[in-house]
C-alpha cells in the first residue's frame, strides 16, 4: 500500500457566480464588524476622560462619575422593565389570538393594525404621553395613593400632573408592543401542524394544546422578540424625555413628581447644552447603556443555548 | 378496553367539497382493521372522523354517526376533546414534542387528564408504556434525553407508547410506517400484533403486503375521478379481499392494476 499520498486535496470547481456571491456575504458580515468596533471605540475613547477626570469637575454635587451614573442605570433598567412587565403578556396575548383564535380576516386586519402601530415614531408617542394619557392617569394615581399608598411602589406625594415613571412605562409599553407581538405571532405561526395536532389527538383543548405544542416550541423565538423590544425600551429617547421632568434619583415609588430617568433620555436633554468634560461624561454614560444592552442579549443567548436540544431545531 | 365502533352512512366534507360518501362498517373489539385504497380516496380522512380529528381543520364537518360501543361519537353534547381521549392517534409523520424528553412525552397525554401523579406511579406508567411500545430497552437510560433525537423508528414507537399511555379504546394509525425503513417497519408491524390483545386497531396504510401482514379485516376505499367523494368498495376478512374480492376494483387495485 501506498503511503506517500499526494498532498493536495481535491478542490471544488470555482464559478464565478459562487466567489461573487461569497464575497459579498462576507463583505457584509465584515461590515456590521466594523461598524460595531467603530462605535465601541469611538465609546470607549470619548468615554475614557470621565472616568480618569477630577470627581468635582465630573458632576454637579462633586460625588464622580459613578454616583452620576448609577441613578440613570437605575432608571433606564426600571423603565424598560415596567414597559416589559406590561407589553410581554399583551403581546403574547395578542400574537396567540392572531394566530391561534381569532377568524382568518379578523386575524389579517389585526395583524396590518399591529405593524402599523410600529411605524409610528417615537415623537408622536411622547405627545400622546404627554397631553392624552398622563393626565388621564392623573385621576387613577391620585386614587392610588390614597387607597394603595402603604405600597411602597404607590408612596405619595402623588404627582399633580401624571408625568411619572409609570406613564413612561405605559407609553414604552405601547411602544414594543408591536415589535413583540409581530414577531411572537410568526413564531407561533411556524408551530409544526403535526405537534399541535399531536397534542390535540391526546385529547388536549385548544390551550392545553397551545401549551404543550406552540409555546414551548416558540419559546426562543419569544425570548428573542423580547429582548427586541427591551433593547427598543432601554434605548428609547425621545417619548421618555418628552413626558418625565428628570431627577437623578434612585426611587421604586411609581406616582411621585420625583422620577429617576433614563441614559438616553438624560442624554438627549443635556448634550446640547454640554461642553468639555461633560461631553465625556455623557458618551460615558452611553458606553454603560451599550454595555447593559450587551449583557441582557448576552444572557437572552445563554438561555436560549441552555435548552438548545429541546428547541426543536434537531 | 377495547370497543366496537359502528360507523352509519357517515360523509364527510372539506367546507363544500364531499371527501367521503355514505360509509357503514363495524369494527370488531380486539381486531386489527386496515383501511387501503390510491391516494385521495379519503381512507385518511375518514379515519379522522373516529376520533373528531378531522374537524380541527376549519370549514371540515361531518354527517352521520359514528358509535363507540353504541355512544355516538357526534351526538350534540359530545365533547370532542373527551372523544381524542379514548381514541388514541398515531400520525404517518412521527411527531413526539421536541421540547418534551422522552419520560415527558410518554406523560404528555396523562397529564392532560388532571391525574396527579407519584413519582413512581409516573415511571412506573413510563415505563409499562414504553414496553408496550418495544422501546423501553433502547431507551431505559435516556428518559430525560429530547424525544427528537431517536431514529424515525424509535420516534413512532415514542408516539405509540404516549398514545397507549392514557390507556385508550381504541388506537388510529393514519400510515404509521410510510417515513420508516424496513426494519423498523417491521418493529411496528410485530407490535402491532401484540396491541392487537388489548386495542382495538384502525390502520391506514398504502402498502399491501402491510395490510395482509398485519390486519385481520380488510376495507378498500376507491374514488371515481377527482372532485368526487371516497366511497367504501368492499370491506371483509382480509383474506377474502385478497384472494377472493368481489368487485372488480378492488382485484385490480391489489394486483397492482392501479392506484
Amino acid at each position: 500500500m501506498d503511503t506517500d499520498l499526494p498532498a493536495t486535496r481535491i478542490r471544488a470547481k470555482q464559478r464565478l457566480g459562487d466567489v461573487l456571491f461569497s464575497g459579498a456575504a462576507l463583505a457584509a458580515g465584515i461590515l456590521i464588524l466594523v461598524a460595531l468596533a467603530a462605535v465601541t471605540i469611538f465609546l470607549v475613547a470619548q468615554a475614557l476622560p470621565a472616568f480618569t477626570a477630577d470627581p468635582a469637575d465630573v458632576s454637579k454635587d462633586g460625588r464622580g462619575f459613578w454616583s452620576f451614573v448609577i441613578p440613570l442605570v437605575f432608571g433606564t433598567i426600571w423603565a424598560a422593565a415596567l414597559a416589559l412587565l406590561f407589553a410581554l403578556p399583551l403581546s403574547i396575548g395578542i400574537a396567540l389570538f392572531i394566530s391561534h383564535y381569532a377568524p382568518r380576516r379578523v386575524a389579517l386586519t389585526l395583524g396590518y393594525i399591529v405593524d402599523l402601530l410600529a411605524a409610528v415614531p417615537s415623537v408622536v408617542f411622547g405627545l400622546w404621553g404627554i397631553t392624552v394619557l398622563a393626565p388621564a392617569m392623573q385621576p387613577l394615581y391620585s386614587g392610588l395613593v390614597d387607597s394603595l399608598g402603604w405600597i411602597p411602589f404607590f408612596a405619595g406625594p402623588v404627582s399633580g400632573t401624571g408625568r411619572t415613571v409609570l406613564t413612561v412605562a405605559i407609553v414604552l409599553a405601547v411602544m414594543i408592543l408591536p415589535i413583540i407581538t409581530a414577531l411572537s405571532r410568526e413564531v407561533f405561526l411556524q408551530t409544526p401542524r403535526l405537534h399541535e395536532e399531536a397534542a390535540l389527538a391526546l385529547g388536549a383543548t385548544r390551550w392545553e394544546m397551545i401549551r404543550m405544542a406552540v409555546l414551548p416550541f416558540g419559546r426562543p423565538g419569544l425570548i428573542s422578540a423580547t429582548m427586541l423590544g427591551l433593547g427598543r425600551a432601554l434605548g428609547e429617547t425621545m417619548a421618555v424625555a418628552m413626558v418625565l421632568s428628570p431627577s437623578v434619583i434612585i426611587s421604586f415609588a411609581l406616582l411621585t413628581s420625583q422620577n429617576p430617568t433614563t441614559i438616553a433620555a438624560n442624554i438627549a436633554l443635556n448634550f446640547p447644552e454640554a461642553s468639555g468634560i461633560g461631553v465625556n461624561v455623557l458618551i460615558a454614560t452611553g458606553l454603560i447603556l451599550f454595555l447593559i444592552t450587551l449583557v441582557v442579549n448576552s444572557l437572552a443567548r445563554f438561555i436560549i443555548n441552555r435548552r438548545k436540544d429541546f428547541s426543536g431545531a434537531n | 378496553m377495547s370497543k366496537r365502533i359502528e360507523v352509519r352512512d357517515l360523509n364527510v366534507f372539506y367546507g363544500s367539497f364531499q371527501a367521503v360518501a355514505d360509509v357503514s362498517l363495524t369494527i370488531e373489539p380486539k381486531t386489527v382493521t386496515a383501511f387501503i385504497g390510491p391516494s385521495g380516496c379519503g381512507k385518511s380522512t375518514f379515519l379522522r372522523t373516529l376520533n373528531r380529528m378531522h374537524e380541527v381543520i376549519p370549514g371540515a364537518r361531518v354527517e352521520g354517526e359514528v358509535l363507540i360501543d353504541g355512544e355516538n361519537l357526534y351526538a350534540p353534547n359530545t365533547d370532542p376533546v373527551e372523544v381524542r381521549r379514548q381514541v388514541g392517534m398515531v400520525f404517518q409523520r412521527p411527531n413526539p414534542f421536541p421540547t418534551m424528553s422522552i419520560r415527558d412525552n410518554v406523560l404528555a397525554g396523562v397529564k392532560l387528564n388532571n391525574k396527579k401523579l407519584s413519582k413512581s406511579e409516573s415511571d412506573e406508567l413510563v415505563k409499562r408504556s414504553l414496553q408496550g411500545a418495544n422501546l423501553w430497552k433502547e431507551v431505559k437510560d435516556r428518559l430525560d434525553k429530547p424525544g427528537s433525537g431517536l431514529s424515525g423508528g424509535q420516534q413512532q414507537r415514542l408516539c405509540i407508547a404516549r398514545a397507549i399511555a392514557v390507556a385508550p379504546d381504541v388506537l388510529l394509525m393514519d400510515e404509521p410506517c410510510s417515513a420508516l425503513d424496513p426494519i423498523s417497519t417491521l418493529a411496528i408491524e410485530d407490535l402491532i400484533d401484540e396491541l392487537k390483545n388489548d386495542y382495538t386497531i384502525v390502520i391506514v396504510t398504502h402498502n399491501m403486503q402491510q395490510a395482509s401482514r398485519v390486519s385481520d379485516k380488510t376495507a378498500f376505499f376507491n374514488i371515481d375521478g377527482t372532485g368526487l367523494p371516497g366511497r367504501l368498495i368492499e370491506y371483509g376478512d382480509t383474506t377474502t379481499i385478497f384472494e377472493r374480492p368481489t368487485v372488480q376494483a378492488t382485484e385490480d387495485y391489489i394486483s397492482g392494476r392501479f392506484g
